[in-house]
């Protein structure tokens, strides 16, 4: 009986399903407790040379729900991300997606120009152009020989 | 900073497909989107956080029974150097196995600030009907 059971090649795919269930079930919990602590998008900041570039992955947000400020070199982000709920009699086969309010400071590598920043939504990616302040622009110096 | 807090400050991860489900081709890095699921009597819809795809950047496939999400992602302009990173760039993907019930002619797809809305109608006759008793 017990080398039947180990024989069937399908075994291990049930194995698995049952350890996908395990999984989800338990991300499903810790979505539970994620709802209450909400969302913190993810950033990523490059730099060109001339200004700052910073990137955040904010799918499903309306660019009226973000706010943005700027003092010296701290880049301010905060807003929110609603996730209508279903509508009462549907059921939910899959809750992963997470709403609910952030608020982010990210410290920059030099001082910006607070007044030429510019930020843009595209497709649930929002860009935000921190041009570098006069005094911390990249200069390059000539070395002159005698 | 209490272990607590320390959680709740955390930012969201991506999940990155595990390369012994399919061994890519591509030398692509493809991550797993979040979705929501919800059934109700008329169908399916499937929400799936695509940030940084564009509509035409987007691949729905069905064969066979499965869904197939495919999403490709721009990657970033060679002269910016990163800085500070706190996500990858890559494709997304995900499969889904669809129950017979779905008519698979009348799926519709909708991209909408990164979040995509799938619409899946159940077939006619296996829509939930009333029937009226008459006395």
């Amino acid at each position: 009986m017990l080398t039947r059971w180990f024989g069937d090649e399908n075994v291990w795919n049930r194995f698995n399903r049952m350890q996908n269930d395990m999984d989800r079930l338990w991300s499903t919990f810790g979505s539970l407790s994620q709802a209450q602590r909400g969302v913190f998008p993810p950033i990523n900041i490059y730099d060109d040379g001339e200004s700052f570039i910073a990137r955040a992955e904010l799918p499903g947000i309306d660019p009226v729900d973000i706010e943005l400020s700027v003092t010296g070199n701290t880049l301010t982000i905060q807003g929110k991300r609603e996730i209508q709920p279903a509508d009462e009699g549907c059921c939910y086969h899959r809750r992963e997606r997470r709403g609910g309010q952030f608020r982010r400071a990210v410290t920059l590598p030099a001082d910006v120009d607070g007044s030429k920043v510019n930020a843009v939504c595209t497709n649930g990616i929002l860009e935000i152009l921190l041009p570098r302040s006069e005094q911390s622009k990249l200069r390059k110096i000539k070395v002159q020989s005698k | 900073m209490t272990e607590k807090e320390k959680k709740e400050l955390e930012v969201s991860k991506k999940k990155e497909i595990e390369l012994s489900v399919g061994e890519p081709t591509r030398d692509d890095v493809m991550y797993v989107p979040d979705v929501d699921i919800v059934e109700n009597d008329e169908g399916i819809v499937l929400y799936a956080d695509l940030p940084g795809v564009k509509p035409e950047g987007l691949d729905v496939d069905v064969r066979e029974g499965v869904l197939k999400l495919t999403a490709k992602v721009d990657p970033v302009v060679e002269k910016h150097r990163l800085v500070y990173g706190e996500y990858g760039i890559g494709g997304y993907q995900r499969s889904f196995t669809l129950g017979e019930r779905i008519d698979v002619e009348k799926i519709n797809a909708k991209m909408n600030n990164g979040v995509l809305t799938l619409t899946l109608p159940k077939v006619e006759m296996h829509k939930p009907r009333k029937i009226n008793i008459q006395s």
